[in-house]
């Protein structure tokens, strides 16, 4: 899927899905001040719909029209988790390359290695610091350009 | 009062939010973040830290208002302010959070309420201390200084 991979090296498009308020915010900062275009979602529901996963749209293979180059996700959110969504993405034919980086304030290991088995990109530990938004956009920029 | 000695205040009031606990590196963060291109950043999101705890602390109160308590609800709500305070950098709010939810886990009422309490007050403080320390900022720019950056 090379067609985004031009414009990612700019300005990387980050989706970013929590529902915190307080957490979408800082989150959405870090990324811009890192050079990422972002788009906020308060949920997995929304975070889907946006994909053009949600559960009336239909898959076509014009999917991630809003050519999302990367997801990133709280883990505990109501509903559905930033585990559910990473194993959504993952299944979706259009979507499965995108990479996945899921955000949790808890330390809990198994957690951890159940996210990455699932074939997510990275873990994050919240409090977000700058360092990890560069540290991550370094790694993104290089699986990309 | 002169900018030097305004500047001077802001200095000595921040840092002493810092060595008394208030708050945290993570506020370093928040102040890092503010920019020309973002210049009320730390205002915004210390704003909406504010709009969500107070939402939250109504929402425990309730909560634990009922005849038959919802733990795990009540665990939500600590949850998410301990997601919050954590993310602003408000430390003694956050620190509440953890024996809150230990209490909740012990179906404890009583605990709770205990906790809630002192949540509250905690919140109160770094409200009044953060609404002190934007108005010094407010202070500094109207006399035409700069807010000191610290570290």
């Amino acid at each position: 899927m090379d067609f985004y991979a031009s414009s990612s090296t700019e300005e990387p498009h980050v989706l970013a899905v929590d529902d915190n308020l307080v957490d979408r915010k800082l989150v959405e900062r870090l990324l811009k001040k890192s050079s990422c275009k972002v788009t906020t979602a308060e949920n997995g529901l929304r975070a889907l719909e946006y994909l053009g996963l949600g559960a009336d749209q239909e898959h076509s293979i014009n999917g991630n029209d809003s050519q999302v180059n990367m997801i990133i996700t709280d883990y505990c959110m109501p509903g559905m988790t930033g585990y559910e969504l990473l194993k959504k993405i993952k299944e979706s034919s259009i979507l499965k390359d995108v990479p996945v980086v899921i955000m949790s304030s808890e330390n809990i290991p198994t957690r951890i290695d159940q996210c990455l088995e699932e074939g997510a990109q990275m873990f994050m530990l919240k409090p977000l610091k700058h360092s990890d938004v560069k540290r991550l956009r370094c790694q993104l920029m290089q699986c990309q350009g | 009062m002169e900018v030097g000695q305004l500047q001077r205040s802001f200095i000595e009031y921040i840092s002493s939010l810092f060595n008394e606990g208030f708050l945290d590196a993570q506020f370093s963060q928040l102040q890092q973040l503010q920019d020309e291109s973002n210049p009320d950043f730390v205002v915004e999101v210390v704003s909406l830290f504010f709009e969500d705890s107070e939402r939250l602390l109504n929402d425990l109160t309730m909560a634990l208002d009922q005849p038959n308590v919802d733990f795990k609800q009540v665990d939500a709500h600590v949850h998410q302010l301990k997601g919050s305070s954590s993310s602003v950098g408000a430390q003694r709010v956050k620190n509440c959070c953890v024996p809150f939810r230990n209490v909740c886990e012990e179906q404890n009422t009583e605990g709770c309420l205990r906790c809630l309490q002192q949540i509250k007050q905690e919140y109160l403080l770094v409200k009044n201390k953060l609404q002190t320390l934007f108005e010094l900022e407010q202070q500094i720019v109207a006399a035409g200084g700069a807010i000191p950056m610290m570290q």
